[in-house]
């Protein structure tokens, strides 16, 4: 190896602080991200432009967090192919696809501000794929009114990810790779509690570390892992979500779990793997095992004006927008995935246990291949399937959680000073159900807005920076390290615990619920938590999963134990959220939140009903 | 009906101090992947296992290894293409120091990424935006493709058998990011002469092992290196290009650019 600069770490090379000396390490931010994907690389490169001194913490190697895997592309009103489209049209696509659930400050900025951040990523080098003018391409996509989403291929979310990435690189910005933050530290010497840094350990060698800085922003991702067929990775586990409760900030909108219509049902090994919206968005079309659209018998009223009611209509809106309604394959997320479980249901299904989408018939092999390389690689490679000859056998995965922690729609501060959340582990922004495409501009413009609001938070904090308690540092050092030490006769595997909540979530707080099943998932879920107290890992510190997966554990169980009290508690559907037992969307249940903080002995969490923000009228009319 | 078996493994196990290959027994089905029979050891006899993963579909370039000596990512390499009574071995990259049993320590991919100049664009257009056309872009999104995996790393020889190289070769993984700067329509950086001097790119003899492994099917050799390397040796010596210049025929890519050198 070369020399390399500064003091390293000697097995993997990783930076480490000059007193890095003994079981502990110790560094000193202006603002800290936990978190590096998209929203978190963004947030940093924010607050690192505003003169912050910035570090990145996150689970994996760089560059390879979960937003690799966004296919689709970024929604954003350009107007490069369809000059009608505006914000002001993306802005109600997103209301009315979170059936109106959405903080509306929240899409109001995301529409706006969409535009300028993505192109913001072609400045940073970006290659997104193009007009016939030269301009960045943009196609179609569920619940959108116009082609709307800039794009690479069906591979966006890794040319976003490279380029935030680089960008984060020419920055300088510090880089804490493959280290896992156990706890949020706070100094509680004030009137109010204020956030003053974090604990954690590098995975390579199971070293300690506290990083103390003023600003801590989450963007953590996802809770998917809870859940059996998934589209998200073992790092999915809800860390930021349980981070946020334990040190006082609430969630919003827990109960909305999107389950992405279309994931591979076949070979097992790859149950679940994210099949892209795209193949819809460019012609695909979801058939039964007797061939028929059956897509045309589920268009709820709530859409009907919007969607064609036959497949002529359906096939001409791809050319003319104007003139035409959109197929009821792109209908939202949450009303596909349910048509499929109805169809599979009712025994017009796959023998797999999914449905037929069918693109190979519809459009030609070279079209596939330039607009679905990544799909076309994937069924080739693991499901000997050539999607431009054959149909892909696709069911429900559960692929994104809309609730996450509640922040101020300007600043994304949740409600502990100091503490902010961004992208999939922050709520609010997609209501009861995201559109496909919003997730990655979710990402982008409110990654932007908080790495601004962290560095400013921490510069106003300069002379007055919030200290860590040592009795905190050393609490959080017993709990990690409890998982080695045997608690009488009987022990855990965590590999067991995950993979007994896995199937709870899948089986009795999945697609379709209700109140009874709902209630046997709490008892389940809790005598899972009993069980934790048993965990047991083998080997030592150094580089051990089973350790890792024993800390996430208890992230995963106080999210899903959110999840299913706040699904039990609303007696409605809507979006990401059906209730067998009230299959219909209520009134009442429209004007409020479900908001989840963590209850009094600390182990378990407790629910309040909160109003909807009340949206300004001229943003009502947009709507209407 | 999923078809199960017994498959036979040998999986390194050590760390930087030394390890051995152990022998186990894991029952696997039919359609599974290397990576699937990894997680089942890790979860039903070894678990503390340390192996790197995230999107289990080629995309992320996580869980890069050697499967029989062969560079593969373990997520994309089906046990089905092994016969149920052949026994699979793994272990880690070999051209990176082992970490702990499968994971290496990759940094010196991270440290070579900081080496190359970020993309300089001129100005936006007038309205904002910018204009490219799809066959220019094209170039560099073959490029842009690359999922980091750094199997092309593992297999280069110039990296994977002389260690001392490390110091003045960036390896094939960097070739392309020079390349698709080279070959982005609006950059304007000139990188020929650091991509010969740091990167070290006249090193490479383009045996293209590095093709071969690569999952994403990125033409390295054909489509990177070779007109990286033509760009070069243009720069330096070509008297063609020279009397081009001199005429006023030349290769219009490098206008507008500035050359950017190697700084200390």
């Amino acid at each position: 190896m070369p020399e390399l600069p500064g003091t390293r770490h000697p097995m993997t090379g990783n930076e480490m602080s000059p007193d890095a000396v003994g079981g502990m390490e110790h560094h000193d931010f202006d603002v800290l991200v936990i978190g590096a994907g998209g929203s978190g690389l963004r947030a940093a490169i924010a607050a690192q432009e505003a003169g912050a001194r910035v570090a990145v913490v996150c689970k994996s190697l760089l560059g390879k967090a979960h937003t690799v895997m966004a296919e689709g592309g970024i929604a954003a009103s350009l107007g490069n192919l369809w000059p009608e489209d505006n914000w002001q049209v993306h802005f109600r696509d997103t209301m009315r696809g979170g059936k109106m659930l959405n903080h509306w400050r929240m899409a109001q900025l995301h529409a706006q501000e969409v535009p300028e951040r993505v192109l913001e990523l072609e400045d940073w080098g970006a290659l997104f794929d193009r007009t016939s003018e030269g301009l960045i391409s943009q196609r179609d996509f569920g619940g959108h009114r116009y082609a709307r989403l800039a794009h690479v291929g069906d591979r966006t979310g890794l040319e976003m990810i490279r380029t935030l990435q680089q960008r984060a690189v020419a920055l300088g910005i510090e880089v804490f790779m493959e280290c896992t933050v156990t706890e949020l530290l706070l100094d509680r010497t004030g009137e109010t509690p204020r956030i003053s840094g974090a604990f954690g350990y590098w995975r390579e060698t199971g070293r300690f570390m506290q990083l103390e800085a003023p600003s801590v922003i989450l963007a953590t991702g996802g809770i998917g892992r809870a859940f059996k067929v998934t589209t998200n990775s073992w790092e999915y586990t809800g860390d930021g979500h349980a981070l946020a409760l334990r040190a006082g900030a609430s969630l919003v909108n827990m109960e909305f779990v999107q389950f992405h219509p279309t994931g591979m049902v076949w070979p097992p090994s790859v149950k679940g793997l994210l099949v892209t919206e795209s193949v819809r968005g460019d012609g695909g079309v979801l058939r039964n095992s007797e061939g028929k659209r059956f897509m045309f018998d589920y268009i709820t009223d709530y859409f009907k004006d919007e969607t064609a009611d036959s497949e002529d209509e359906a096939d001409r809106w791809y050319d003319d927008k104007i003139n035409n309604r959109r197929p009821p394959e792109l209908l939202p997320r949450d009303e596909v995935a349910r048509a499929i479980n109805s169809e599979v249901k009712a025994g017009r299904g796959s023998e797999h246990g999914g449905v037929f989408l069918d693109i190979a018939t519809r459009r030609t092999p070279e079209f596939i291949m330039r607009r679905l390389p990544s799909m076309y690689h994937q069924f080739k490679e693991l499901a000997d399937v050539d999607i431009t000859k054959q149909s892909m056998e696709i069911g429900p995965t559960c692929h994104y959680v809309m609730g996450g922690i509640e922040v101020d729609p300007d600043t994304e501060m949740s409600k502990v000073a100091g503490l902010y959340s961004v992208g999939e582990c922050s709520g609010g922004m997609h209501g009861s159900n995201r559109l496909g495409g919003n997730s990655l501009g979710d990402l982008l413009v409110f990654g932007k807005r908080a790495g601004d609001a962290a560095a400013a938070h921490a510069d106003a904090m300069a002379t007055d920076r919030p200290k860590v308690d040592p009795a905190d540092v050393s609490s959080a050092k017993q709990v990690a390290l409890a998982p080695f030490e045997p608690t009488g006769e009987h022990t855990e595997n965590p590999y067991t615990i995950q993979a007994d909540l896995q199937q709870v979530m899948n089986d009795l707080v999945g697609i379709i619920r209700t109140a009874d099943e709902l209630e046997r998932s709490l008892v389940e879920i809790e005598k899972l938590k009993q069980r934790a107290q048993h965990l047991l890992v083998t080997g030592n510190r150094q580089y051990n999963p089973g350790w890792h997966l024993a800390l996430d554990l208890r992230n995963m169980l106080l999210v899903s134990e959110s999840v299913a009290k706040a699904a039990l508690t609303r007696q409605e559907s809507r979006g990401g959220h059906t209730r067998d037992d009230f299959p219909l969307p209520d009134d009442v249940w429209a004007q409020k939140n479900l908001i989840v903080g963590l209850d009094a002995t600390g182990n378990g969490i407790e629910l309040t009903e909160k109003p909807l923000p009340e949206m300004p009228d001229e943003l009502k009319k947009l709507v209407e | 009906m999923t078809v199960t078996y017994d498959l036979k493994m040998r999986v390194w196990r050590g760390d930087q101090s030394g390890g051995e290959l152990g022998d186990y027994t894991v029952e696997v089905s039919e359609g599974e992947v290397v990576l699937d029979a990894i997680h089942r050891l890790q979860a039903t006899q070894v678990g503390d296992l340390a192996v790197r993963w995230n999107c289990k579909a080629g995309k992320c370039g996580s869980c890069s290894a050697e499967v029989n000596g062969r560079p593969r990512l373990m997520c994309m390499t089906r046990l089905s293409d092994f016969g149920s009574d052949a026994t699979i071995t793994v272990t880690p990259m070999r051209t990176f120091p082992v970490i702990r049993d499968l994971v290496t320590d990759v940094s010196f991919n991270y440290e070579k990424a900081k080496e190359v100049p970020a993309f300089a664009p001129p100005p936006r257009d007038p309205d904002g935006k910018r204009r490219m056309m799809q066959t220019d872009v094209e170039r560099g999104q073959e490029f842009r493709k690359c999922i980091e995996c750094f199997l092309c790393q593992d297999v280069c020889h110039v990296l994977r058998d002389h260690e001392d190289n490390k110091t003045n070769y960036a390896g094939p993984r960097f070739f392309l990011r020079y390349a698709e700067l080279d070959m982005h329509p609006l950059d304007t950086h000139d990188r020929r002469e650091l991509a010969q001097e740091m990167a070290g790119i006249g090193m490479c003899n383009i045996t293209k092992c590095c093709t071969e492994v690569c999952p994403e099917g990125i033409h390295i050799t054909d489509n990177a290196i070779i007109p990286m390397k033509e760009r070069v040796a243009d720069r330096k010596y070509d008297p063609l290009v020279w009397l081009g210049n001199k005429i006023g025929i030349r290769n219009r890519d490098y206008d507008g650019r500035t050359e950017s050198h190697r700084v200390e």
